[in-house]
């Protein structure tokens, strides 16, 4: 699987964000978000970053779009690291890298109608002045591109007059507007209505192939992950645990966790074959805190395969050759 | 002793206001002793007007048009729900009937220890002096994993997972027949929401009571529930066995619902949403309510509403499976197969 750019887009090297916390009986310490955080996205290709709610996912997604500084590491555009230095230079990174929120009845502002939606970040972006009809043509030609046609039907209305699924349409052209080389989905479907939700990530699988982005897909539904994405990384407790082609992850999981989480998943077809009477009473405890986390592997309180090893140190990567990796010390050799 | 539990007969719900919207129409539903029935659709669908207005809580704009909800609790004569007085409504809603909602934040008192809150119900409803109330308290978190000192904690001092496992041991406390779970993981992430449904299903297999799962998730009931009904615009459009209809579903509705679900397994492909959106129940279409969306739609679905049609042991509202009218239409082939 490799692509014409075997350089990454946009990549996070090693990055580490903490949260101080101000008040309360944490008060002085940190919220360890996102520890250590190797993530690559690629022209062309999906990338898929599955977690539980709490497991740093969109916080790995906000430092990549530069919302927030990074504590360590850093974020590294077409192999360039990127700095916060002047309005001029984030502006030209926010133009290459865009977000898509979850929530698209929040996203868009609802005094405005879709025309002046889209017309904004044409105009913000534009590299000298653009006459108005241009404008007006690269909107119908937006509306075009995330299939909200006949274009003259959408292009006057105001978000409430649209669905949930068009108005996420208008939130993904808007982030096109700006001609991105990175969108970063963060649990873009997940508020839309079950039967519309594969029409949204069909989208965004049209537009990867198509327009040759990158796309980072952040969701908890990891058999949507492997629906729609090339790769899954897995997130837990602000440390990647495993990554690797989707198919990998999905049937051939390495790492503890990901294991609990695809046992976790619904999945129809295990009730045709095991009764799902056999459901076992363990208890597989729930993520740990932020402020206080558990030395070495953050996993190791819950994972049924803990040694000695993993709640003092956490694990160097392996990688399987086939572009599967882990941090587990089940696969790290013997450690001394 | 009859196998039914409750019997919802035409039951109509609608909203008032300039257009009155009809969220509930006509809908007809058998819970049997002992089962975990599972209704699911999406939002808008009227899934949960339908339990609220089963169990009373529905407050206005909303209001029930028609329809009779009957409920047979064991060795009792049967009674109508919706003509039962407040104070009977009482002794019914814990004693019988229990609710578990999506938000346990909100249905637990954020500024009572967990042990007051059960107190207040088994002193009402069990006669239990306090001791025994708190002792009684700590048993029933104990049924769902939660160490019994925790019921001197406050909600806020529980994680999401163990708040939503309250209030299934409060739904638990008078040992109803019925627990009624209105999205109860939609809240908590994947492995939570597993660890959930074990307990409650177990705890189902001890006690016996019987379940209406409400879900958007079609996925997950197929794994859970016994029979399944599929609500799409304000009603029934199908009910049957959970494999049978995850196998193979009659209505053009139930299948690109399940087909909207991506697998964890077998073969990649591409899959097609449904299309279109759920309708605006301000202005319903005329005839079946999906025929905008439906790729197998002919001309009775524009114009009548589809009566239920039994196939099978299944019950199928679509026009498709009405043989007088599908002979002369020709129907999409895979539509009906």
């Amino acid at each position: 699987m490799t692509t014409p750019a075997d350089i990454p887009v946009l990549e996070a090297a090693a990055v580490t964000k903490h949260f101080p916390v101000h008040g309360g009986q944490h008060r002085g310490r940190v919220v360890h978000a996102v520890e250590n955080a190797t993530l690559r996205l690629y022209r062309g290709r999906i990338v898929a970053l599955v977690g539980e709610s709490g497991s740093g996912k969109t916080t790995l997604a906000r430092l990549l779009a530069l919302l927030y500084p990074a504590t360590g590491g850093e974020i590294r555009l077409n192999g360039q690291p990127v700095r916060r230095r002047s309005a001029r230079a984030q502006r030209a990174y926010y133009r290459s890298v865009q977000l898509i929120f979850q929530d698209p009845f929040a996203s868009l502002n609802t005094t405005h109608r879709v025309r002046y939606i889209l017309s904004r970040p044409l105009k913000t972006f534009a590299s000298n002045r653009v006459k108005n009809e241009d404008i007006d043509r690269q909107v119908h030609r937006l509306l075009e591109r995330v299939s909200l046609t006949p274009t003259t039907e959408f292009i006057d209305k105001f978000p409430y007059q649209l669905s949930g699924g068009q108005r996420q349409r208008v939130a993904i052209a808007r982030a096109l507007a700006a001609n991105p080389l990175v969108l970063l989905g963060d649990e873009p479907v997940s508020m839309l209505d079950v039967s519309i939700r594969l029409d949204i990530l069909n989208l965004l699988g049209r537009l990867r192939a198509e327009e040759d982005v990158a796309i980072l897909y952040i969701t908890h539904d990891i058999a949507s992950a492997r629906y729609s994405a090339d790769e899954i990384n897995v997130m837990y407790a602000g440390q990647l645990v495993e990554g690797g082609s989707s198919e990998a992850i999905t049937q051939a999981p390495r790492h503890p966790y990901t294991r609990l989480l695809l046992d976790a998943s619904p999945d129809p077809d295990r009730a045709e074959s095991d009764n799902p009477g056999g459901l076992s009473e363990d208890d597989p405890g729930e993520p740990p805190s932020l402020t206080t986390p558990p030395t070495g592997c953050r996993f190791h309180p819950r994972c049924p395969h803990a040694m000695p090893v993993c709640s003092t140190r956490f694990p160097d990567r392996t990688d399987f050759g086939d572009g599967q990796w882990t941090h587990c010390w089940l696969y790290s050799g013997q450690p001394t | 002793m009859t196998t039914d539990l409750l019997q919802i007969k035409g039951l109509s719900v609608e909203y008032d206001g300039d257009r009155p919207v009809r969220a509930v129409d006509n809908v007809s539903l058998t819970v049997r002793r002992g089962e975990i029935l599972g209704i699911a659709g999406e939002s808008g669908s009227g899934k949960s007007t339908l339990v609220t207005a089963v169990t009373r809580l529905d407050r206005p704009p909303a209001r029930v048009i028609s329809g009779n909800v009957l409920y047979q609790a064991e060795g009792r004569e049967q009674v109508d729900v919706l003509a039962l007085s407040r104070a009977e409504m009482r002794v019914l809603r814990w004693e019988h009937v229990a609710v578990v909602f999506q938000s346990a934040m909100n249905a637990l008192n954020p500024v009572m220890r967990l042990g007051t809150q059960f107190a207040d119900v088994l002193k009402e409803h069990r006669r239990l002096r306090r001791a025994e109330a708190w002792l009684r308290a700590g048993e029933l978190l104990e049924l769902v994993g939660i160490p019994a000192d925790r019921v001197r904690s406050y909600p806020h001092e529980l994680s999401g997972g163990m708040r939503q496992r309250a209030t299934i041991a409060l739904a638990l406390a008078c040992e109803p027949e019925l627990i009624i779970m209105d999205e109860p993981t939609t809240a908590v992430d994947v492995v939570m929401q597993r660890q959930i449904l074990r307990r409650a299903i177990n705890l189902k297999r001890q006690l016996g009571f019987a379940v209406v799962f409400v879900t958007h998730d079609l996925s997950l009931l197929v794994e859970i529930a016994d029979r399944i009904a599929i609500m799409y615009a304000g009603r029934v459009v199908e009910l049957g066995g959970a494999r049978d209809l995850y196998r193979d579903p009659q209505h053009p509705y139930t299948r690109g619902l399940r087909d909207a679900f991506p697998p964890l397994h077998g073969k990649r492909r591409t899959l097609q949403g449904i299309g279109g959106s759920p309708p605006d129940l301000r202005r319903p279409p005329v005839g079946c309510a999906f025929h905008p969306r439906c790729h197998a739609a002919f001309t009775p679905c524009r114009e009548h509403q589809p009566p239920k049609i039994p196939v099978g042991d299944r019950e199928v509202a679509c026009w498709l499976h009405d043989i007088s009218k599908a002979q002369v239409h020709e129907p999409h082939p895979e539509a009906v197969q």
